[in-house]
């Protein structure tokens, strides 16, 4: 049987978790279809069909899923998804908002976060913030299964898949979408960049992110930050790296007055360089760094600005 | 309005797991337990409806061992009126907890369900979204501002891209994020008062529900272990290390 995977995009674009989702769906079978959900969403099931690996888009095109709401989502995927194996969706908040909901449809659990496939229906998932690594078995029909972007390559973009269009259509109407404040930003997305900078408590206030800002944009790089940095309201909680925030691996994490709480490390040690820079040499985030930094950002972020 | 809030008895977050040396699960012996983080902001949003003549009534409800009746008096303490213990083993899965909250929503009939976003455990991040879907009813999950008017919930979601919000038909499901609040200490008082609040045990059998196993645990295993680097001693001794030995810039 076919595996169902279920594009994030925002109608105009794929989002870059979708490609990791379908490398996961390729180690476990290679009949693979992707379905994209929207509005006005044609240049998002064009990206899709160019997704290596996808043999099948289907593009379901109604005002019902604009916003990817969660009700009339599932109940799509539902429809849809009875006839195949495998039913994937990234772990992102789109995906972790409706996946849950198809599951519970279809009576079977939810396979969250996966790091690795080891079988058609055994998978890796980390728990208790990372710190222990589970292999699940699914004894169900039909597997439902959250991806962990990072774990996974991005498929590469030369396929040339056929769009068909899904018709069933329902707007459940008992949640409506009121507005939305994205953030704005040239920099790459945290969960792609290559190189992140991130700032915790010890950067002080909002302002001082500055710092960050121009040492990020030196090296092409995302800013991030610690949860203490966001609830102390230094900058917006789509920034916030961590267990229950934002997980990443860039090639370079630089955590700049970042104590390094698990729930932190959680979310970033699975980067393949790390930096710390902090002025407590017993701050816990030394003992996962690659290259640690025992000083005062304040005079060593403006100095690495002018020296990069 | 009465309000049924969800909690679940984790590892404490400061606690940290062990894995068993024959890899068939963590070892949780002795280890401190608590509320689940986000369980106990769920408890704190209902506790300050409740405080602002919105909702009249709070019921807790806790799956799992008798030893979770010791979360549901934590949130007792911090100002829910009474509790039901539903009775099962150790770490009943997801799609099991929430068909046993469905039939307490039925029997119960609150107008808005609060529950956590994840459990700091297994960090699955599903139940709520379960529960909603096998009830029919709006979810919002990762929510950061929630607000109650003419049967409808508006609601301020955390998501990857920043925030959204939704107005959501009563009843209906709300999962916690981070930020929706910062939960008071329960006072001495309080707690000595929650020991007389009602606690109910129920069974699965007394709700009419028979749990099925969707899922087998392999095994459990330590992550790739991390070592620590080196210590460096200058702004310039770091960039050649990352230039010339690392070459990530
Ligand atoms: C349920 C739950 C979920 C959580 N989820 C997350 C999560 O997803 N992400 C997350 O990050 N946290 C999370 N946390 C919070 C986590 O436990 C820590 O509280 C948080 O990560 C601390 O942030 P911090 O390192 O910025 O602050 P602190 O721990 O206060 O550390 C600040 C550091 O800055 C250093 N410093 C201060 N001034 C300077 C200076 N001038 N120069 C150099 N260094 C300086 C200090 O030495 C210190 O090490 C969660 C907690 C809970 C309970
Ligand atoms: C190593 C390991 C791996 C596992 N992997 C999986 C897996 O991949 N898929 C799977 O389905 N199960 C899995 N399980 C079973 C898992 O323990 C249960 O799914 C879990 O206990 C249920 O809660 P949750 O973590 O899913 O809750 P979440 O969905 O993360 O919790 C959200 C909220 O739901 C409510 N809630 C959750 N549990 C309870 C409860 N017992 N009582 C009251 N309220 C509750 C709380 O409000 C909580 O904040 C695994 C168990 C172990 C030990």
């Amino acid at each position: 049987m076919a595996i169902l995977v279920i594009a994030e995009h925002d109608n105009a674009a794929l989002k870059g978790a979708t490609l990791n989702t379908i490398t996961a769906a390729q180690q476990i079978g290679d009949d693979i279809h992707l379905l994209v959900a929207g509005f006005n969403c044609q240049p998002a099931a064009d990206a899709a069909a160019k997704v290596s690996g996808v043999s099948k888009v289907l593009q379901a095109d109604n005002t019902a899923y604009e916003h990817q709401l969660a009700e009339n989502l599932a109940k799509l995927v539902l429809e849809l998804g009875r006839d195949y194996s495998h039913i994937l969706a990234p772990a992102t908040t789109t995906g972790k908002n409706f996946m849950p909901r198809v599951a519970a449809l279809l009576d079977v659990a939810q396979i969250s976060d996966i790091t690795a496939v080891e079988t058609g229906d055994s998978f890796q998932r980390p728990i208790y913030a990372g710190n222990a690594i589970a292999t699940v078995k699914s004894l169900d029909a039909i597997k439902v299964i959250t991806v962990r972007g990072t774990a996974f390559e991005a498929a590469e973009l030369n396929g040339s898949a056929e769009i068909s269009t899904v018709d069933s259509a329902e707007d459940l109407a008992i949640s409506q979408f009121v507005s939305e404040e994205m953030a704005e930003s040239d920099r790459p997305e945290l969960t792609a960049a290559k190189v992140i900078i991130s700032g915790g408590r010890g950067m002080g206030n909002g302002e001082n992110f500055s710092m960050l800002e121009q040492v990020a944009d030196k090296l092409g790089a995302a800013v991030g930050a610690s949860r203490a940095a966001v609830d102390a309201g230094f900058v917006p909680n789509d920034m916030q790296v961590g267990q229950t925030g934002k997980i990443v691996a860039p090639e370079l994490y630089i955590a700049v007055g970042i104590s390094g709480a698990i729930q932190h490390l959680a979310g970033m040690k699975d980067s393949k360089v790390i930096v710390a820079i902090n002025k407590d040499e017993e701050a816990p985030i030394f003992s996962v760094a690659d290259y640690g930094l025992v000083a005062d950002l304040f005079d060593v972020m403006p100095e690495l600005q002018q020296k990069l | 309005m009465k309000i049924l809030v969800a909690v679940k008895r984790v590892i404490d977050y400061n606690a940290k797991v062990r894995v068993k040396a024959d890899n068939t699960d963590v070892d949780l012996s002795n280890t401190k337990m608590a509320i689940n983080p986000f369980c106990e902001i769920a408890v704190e949003e209902a506790v300050r409806l409740k405080e602002a003549g919105t909702a009249s009534e709070i019921v807790v409800a806790s799956v799992g061992p008798k030893s979770c009746q010791e979360q549901i008096r934590a949130a007792l303490a911090l100002g829910a009126d009474r509790g039901i213990q539903i009775e099962t083993e150790d770490s009943p899965e997801s799609l099991n907890v929430a068909k046993l909250l469905a039939k307490v929503v039925e029997e119960e009939q609150p107008e808005l369900i609060i529950m956590g976003k994840q459990a700091i455990d297994s960090d699955n991040n599903q139940t709520g979204q379960m529960l909603a879907a096998l009830l029919g009813m709006p979810q919002a999950t990762f929510a950061s501002e929630v607000s109650i008017a003419d049967g409808k919930a508006q609601v301020t979601r955390e998501v990857d891209g920043g925030l959204q919000t939704l107005a959501i038909n009563l009843p209906a499901i709300v999962t916690t994020d981070l930020r929706l609040n910062e939960p008071r200490y329960a006072a001495l008082p309080n707690i000595m008062k929650a020991k007389r609040k009602p606690l109910d045990v129920k069974t699965p059998a007394d709700l009419g529900v028979e749990l099925k196993q969707h899922t087998q645990l392999l095994k459990v295993t330590e992550p790739a272990e991390r070592n620590a680097g080196i210590l460096v001693s200058s702004v310039d001794e770091l960039i050649e290390k990352l230039k010339n030995e690392a070459k990530v810039i």
